[in-house]
């Protein structure tokens, strides 16, 4: 005699603009696999119950950072949560919050990726050095300042973790903010005095309140709450330097 | 196609245990700045006089006040620790590749923390 195999439920949030007013939960039952994570479930839906359903991924490792959902009510990586962690009870699986949603599980994340560009996350230099000269070296304890906010995959759950972006929209946010600071810790870079300005600004570090849960929810220990309090820490030095020694010419 | 905008609720913190107790910890500074008020008061009724400040005490001891102190001294120890608990985050020491691990930010501030204890404890109580 076969034994049946067990099964979950799904209850996934759709919308299509086309047909609904607003996001509605469908229910999917599909095989349990002690092995199975988030993302296969939903892949097996796609492929094998209902091929309407809309939702990113690509990777299927923990790296590329586009699998990002709300899971019973938590951001995380779909293709790092494992049923086994669920089962027999149901799972919840929602678009990542704090962002519109495109249609089902995907999120328009426009705004994101303009103010990834906006802190100019990569090296700027005065002057380039030529060629001749040779790569800008760095010792391991220069790399370790900053190696830690490398490691960001642009997934955006601290964005749908933080309840400042929440209510306000316009804050630069999480992992931005992480990664200007990791280009402000690198001894090879010199545009600390470019994203400053955007940091410093309204919308920058400066709203954060520390609640703490983007670096909860981070997948990659980058802690970009700490990058914040840390970019403010730095800020608030850098003001007492040049109002009480302004000869220093930092 | 237009997006959809999920609304904010207005109860956001009540859905979240980690917002709860962000939510209570800004809540903290109010306790502490209604204690640094009285506090005030207190310096100001000093100067005023013996008799001002001998009402002001007998204010102070009745039970609403002391009910308040109590409040106020669990908020500002509710803040105090988790500040404490923040700093290894926030104040990064290296040496080298090195970073100095939270475990000793714990033993420099609660140790920081009791010796200033003692030494307020001996001004104004043994002295
Ligand atoms: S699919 Fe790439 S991180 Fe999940």
């Amino acid at each position: 005699m076969r034994v049946a195999t067990p099964r979950i439920s799904l209850e996934i949030q759709r919308y299509r603009p086309e047909q609904e007013q607003e996001p509605i939960l469908q229910a999917y039952e599909v095989e349990y696999h002690e092995d199975w994570v988030v993302l296969d479930a939903i892949n097996h839906i796609k492929d094998h119950m209902d091929g309407s359903l809309s939702y990113r991924w690509s990777c299927r490792m923990g790296v590329c950072g586009s699998c990002g959902m709300m899971i019973n009510g938590e951001p995380k990586l779909s293709c790092a949560t494992f049923l086994r962690d669920y089962y027999p009870a149901s799972i919840r699986v929602e678009p990542l919050a704090n962002f519109p949603i495109e249609r089902d599980l995907v999120i328009v994340l426009d705004d994101f990726m303009e103010k990834l560009t906006k802190v100019k996350p990569w090296i700027l230099r005065d002057q380039e050095k030529p060629l001749s000269e040779g790569e800008y070296r760095q010792t391991p304890a220069e790399l370790a300042r900053y190696n830690q906010f490398t490691l960001c995959i642009n997934c955006m759950l601290c964005y749908s973790a933080c309840p400042v972006y929440a209510l306000d929209p316009h804050f630069i946010g999480p992992a931005a903010i992480a990664l200007a600071h990791r280009y402000n810790l690198d001894s090879r870079d010199q545009g600390g005095k470019w994203r400053q300005q955007v940091l410093s600004s309204e919308e920058g570090i400066w709203a954060c309140t520390y609640v703490g849960t983007c670096s909860v929810v981070c997948p990659a220990h980058v802690d970009p709450a700490g990058a914040i309090q840390q970019a403010k820490l730095t800020t608030t030095l850098d003001w007492f330097r040049d109002v009480l020694l302004p000869w220093s010419g930092r | 196609m237009t997006p959809f905008q999920r609304p904010v609720s207005a109860i956001w913190w009540l859905k979240k245990r980690a917002y709860f107790f962000f939510i209570l910890r800004e809540l903290t500074s109010v306790f502490i700045a209604m204690y640094l008020v009285l506090l005030l008061l207190l310096l100001q009724r000093l100067s005023a006089g013996p008799g001002p400040y001998a009402a002001y005490l007998r204010f102070l001891a009745t039970p609403g006040m002391f009910a308040f102190h109590a409040v106020a001294l669990a908020a500002a120890l509710y803040h105090t620790l988790t500040s404490m608990s923040f700093l290894p985050n926030i104040i990064v020491v290296r040496f080298g590749e090195f970073r100095l691990p939270a475990i000793a930010y714990a033993v420099g501030s609660y140790s920081g923390w009791i010796v200033i204890s003692v030494l307020i404890f001996w001004i104004v109580v043994l002295r």
